[in-house]
């Protein structure tokens, strides 16, 4: 059956980085088929937190880059996207981790990006909802956040952007098969569909990790920063088992997200009370103001991680036309602006806007099989 | 800190307090939730104006005089806790109770659709201001619009003019035929009669439906439509309900199977989940007759009295039938769909317009891309509402099923340790 072409590019996924890449690709000139099977996605199941993570330089470029996009597009995103610049606030609860925040401090103002050091003693009066006796924080003001749904719904609002509801059940190159049997093609296909693109590129190294959020009921709250623990960069890489840390986000609603959690090895939708009690638990040993407060709403989602913790950006090395735009774990929300910019250099070979060695995907699947 | 029952019961409405009482007299040791401060559930909601049937204070009686019986007012489930066993919480506590068997008479609320108008200061619901009412609100002398369908209206009417207030109209939006079809076939159950029918009054306006709720700040009005005609009344307060919808959320979450919206039951009154019964308005409405036989049979079925059950049988099919006549002849006309504009706010809580919500195709993506349905009430009137404008079907509901304090929360990381 001779395929249908029906676009430019066809991006896979309606979430964040399909978004944020079908709208590069439309400010680029192509017309662009995006598709989307409306499943649950890891955008709606997310909080929304735009930070700069230095763990690595693969991590600090491509979220560092991120951010300075984000704060470009902050003013024209309409208020439904609720973007805010608020800050994070990384917590050391000892005098190893406030070592730690001091040397990424250290590292963070050397790569040029605006931090600084709080005080164990000047944090309550930051954030009341604090404990007492937390030894100091690391405050990065740029940090921010947003309402990823409607960010990418507003993305995909362009005259080059056409969206269509599908399910897409085979993939060869640029070509696409959807469930209802129809092939249709594009001069490049973009897989930006997160946890489902391993059931159409099985060989991707990519892997589940459940995670739950809790949303408040309205307060007058005083939470300004995105507040987070430090000891969740250590415990963020764990690869079994199910951890917990403490993520306490303000909403411009006045309501509060409290995170977080993560899981390997389920595919289990549903929220596991045990876990979401010691996920709060866990938030409420740092703010202990959260006890009293309402729980409105739970709910589970699950980020698509590969074992290095660093995305897939660039063709795939066996499939030439089919690109790839996943395996962002939890940092999707974040990273869409430098995938998305990342994605089209490569596409068009012009230059990289950041190094894109780190996340090219022969790291995994090997050199390209084609000249 | 937790509690065991033999026989846990959720709600004490007519049904479950009816349940509590077979059970107990059957030796189990029962114990009973309500999320209002008083027991009566709905129909028989006590307050400060309350006038509780003499039948309804002796069973409530009976119930509180129970040794087996232990009550827990104003007390709402919010998650599961392992495999028979929720987690509760009451203003000053949560906690954990264990079951034998569990007994779901979660009954019915109204079904709320919006109009132009509707989120005015001074319309209710037409079971709201019955509630209202009876809990001490004042309305004598006030102009009352009551409009909607089934007998809810005219009991809503009938309080109301008790209080003093004068009940301009009631607009019930079933044609004539079907509702003298129903009146007709009334003798069958006397007691229904007294109770609904003696109510008719001059007011009482069969095939009428509301347009609007007029007035800027505060309802100065309403506006009806009957065929072709419209009239414009004025009055101080509008009541507004749409019939009755099962509460099934509970039973969802425990994974009991629905049937016609409501939560499916055998004639044991026992759902698809082993351990786990249902009886009254949950399982389809009914009225409060049906409620009291069906929560007696729940009651002793799960106390282990199948034969007490069993001969209560012909009762609850002679109440069935009544149930039955009325859901036929007050079924809502589908122009009540069209009621909204498209700036008639559908969800109240988020200031989410009908024509915001009516452009997706499913609940989810509406609720993610409006938040239509998750301000404080979590969907509860909107949730109901597109179900029935759009037949979306309603979603299970995720813990915490209420708002609910994060320290009750907590407790579920001990109580759920042993399915883990």
């Amino acid at each position: 059956m001779k395929p249908t072409r029906v676009a430019d590019v066809i991006v896979i996924g309606a979430g964040i980085i399909g978004a944020a890449c079908a709208r590069e690709l439309a400010r680029c000139g192509q017309q662009v088929l995006v598709i989307d099977a409306g499943l649950h996605s890891a955008t709606a199941a997310g909080m929304g937190h735009l930070l700069v993570l230095d763990d690595n330089q693969a991590e600090l470029d491509i979220s560092r880059y991120s951010l300075r996009r984000w704060r470009e597009l902050g003013p024209q995103l309409p208020d439904d996207c609720a973007y805010r610049s608020n800050g994070t606030l990384w917590l050391a609860a000892n005098e190893q981790e406030l070592a730690a925040a001091e040397a990424k401090s250290i590292n963070l103002r050397g790569e040029g990006i605006r931090c600084e050091m709080i005080p164990g003693h000047s944090l309550q009066e930051m954030e009341p909802i604090l404990r007492d006796g937390l030894h100091g924080a690391l405050r990065l003001p740029d940090d921010g956040i947003l309402y990823a749904p409607n960010t990418a719904r507003w993305m995909l609002d362009n005259p080059r952007i056409r969206q269509r509801r599908a399910r897409v059940t085979e993939l060869d190159g640029n070509r696409v098969r959807l469930d209802s049997g129809e092939w249709l093609s594009s001069e490049a296909v973009v897989l930006a569909n997160g946890i489902q693109a391993v059931d159409l590129c099985p060989e991707l190294p990519i892997a589940p990790k459940k995670g739950h959020l809790l949303i408040t009921d309205r307060y007058p709250h005083p939470v300004t920063h995105t507040i987070t623990e430090l000891s969740y960069l250590t415990s963020v890489h764990n690869s079994s088992g199910a951890s917990v840390a403490c993520n306490i986000q303000p909403r411009p609603t006045g309501q509060l997200f409290i995170g977080t959690s993560r899981q390997f090895d389920t595919l289990d939708p549903e929220v596991e009370g045990w876990l979401l009690a010691r996920m709060l638990k866990h938030a409420a040993s740092y703010a202990p103001g959260l006890a009293k407060l309402n729980g409105i709403r739970a709910w589970a989602g699950f980020r698509a991680a590969t074992p290095d913790g660093m995305p897939l950006i660039g063709e795939h090395p066996a499939q030439p036309g089919l690109w790839l735009a996943v395996g962002h774990e939890g940092l999707g929300v974040t990273t869409a602006p430098a995938t998305a910019d990342l994605l089209a250099a490569l596409l068009f070979n012009e230059a990289e806007p950041i190094p894109a060695a780190a996340y090219a995907p022969g790291r995994y699947l090997g050199e390209p099989t084609h000249a | 800190m937790s509690e065991h029952a033999d026989v846990l019961i959720i709600g004490a409405g007519p049904a479950g307090l009816s349940a509590a009482l077979a059970a107990a007299n059957d030796g189990a040791q029962v114990v009973l939730l309500d999320d209002n401060p008083l027991p009566g559930g709905q129909i028989w909601r006590d307050g400060a104006q309350a006038n509780i049937p003499s039948q309804a204070r002796h069973l409530r009686d009976s119930v509180e005089a129970h040794t087996h019986i232990q009550r827990h007012a104003a007390t709402r489930v919010v998650a599961k806790a392992g495999s028979q066993a929720l987690l509760v919480e009451n203003p000053e506590r949560g906690w954990v109770i264990t079951y034998r068997s569990l007994i779901l008479c979660t009954g019915a609320r109204e079904l709320l659709l919006p109009f132009p108008g509707w989120t005015l200061p001074g319309v209710t619901g037409a079971g709201g201001l019955q509630a209202l009412i009876k809990g001490g609100m004042p309305v004598v002398d006030e102009r009352i619009v009551i409009a909607g369908s089934g007998p809810l209206l005219l009991a809503s009417a009938d309080t109301a003019k008790h209080h003093g207030a004068q009940v301009v109209r009631i607009a019930e939006q079933a044609p004539l035929g079907a509702v003298a079809t129903f009146a007709m076939q009334l003798p069958r159950w006397p007691h229904k009669l007294l109770q609904s029918f003696s109510l008719f009054d001059a007011g009482y306006r069969t095939g009428t439906r509301i347009v609007a709720a007029l007035g800027q700040d505060h309802l100065e009005g309403v506006r009806l439509q009957r065929g072709n005609k419209v009239e414009e009344l004025a009055c101080e307060r509008l009541a507004c309900g749409f019939g009755l919808i099962p509460n099934v959320q509970l039973g969802q979450a425990l994974g009991c199977a629905l049937g016609n919206n409501a939560i499916q039951v055998d004639a044991w009154q026992a759902t698809d989940v082993a351990g786990v019964y249902a009886a009254g308005e949950c399982t389809g409405f009914g009225g409060s007759e049906l409620a009291l036989v069906e929560g007696r049979i729940a009651g002793h079925v799960a106390a282990g009295n199948r034969e007490a059950a069993q001969r209560l049988w012909g009762e609850r099919q002679r109440w069935q039938r009544f149930a039955g006549s009325l859901n036929q002849h007050f079924a809502l006309d589908p122009t009540l769909k069209h009621l909204a504009a498209p700036d008639t706010l559908l969800c109240r809580c988020e200031d989410v317009p009908y024509a915001a919500v009516a452009a997706h195709a499913n609940w989810r993506e509406a609720k993610l891309s409006t938040r239509c349905g998750m301000g404080a009430c979590q969907g509860k009137v909107c949730g109901a509402a597109a179900h029935y404008l759009f037949d979306w079907p309603p979603v299970a509901p995720r813990p915490p099923f209420t708002p609910t304090r994060i320290e009750t929360l907590i407790q579920l990381e001990s109580a759920a340790q042993s399915e883990h």
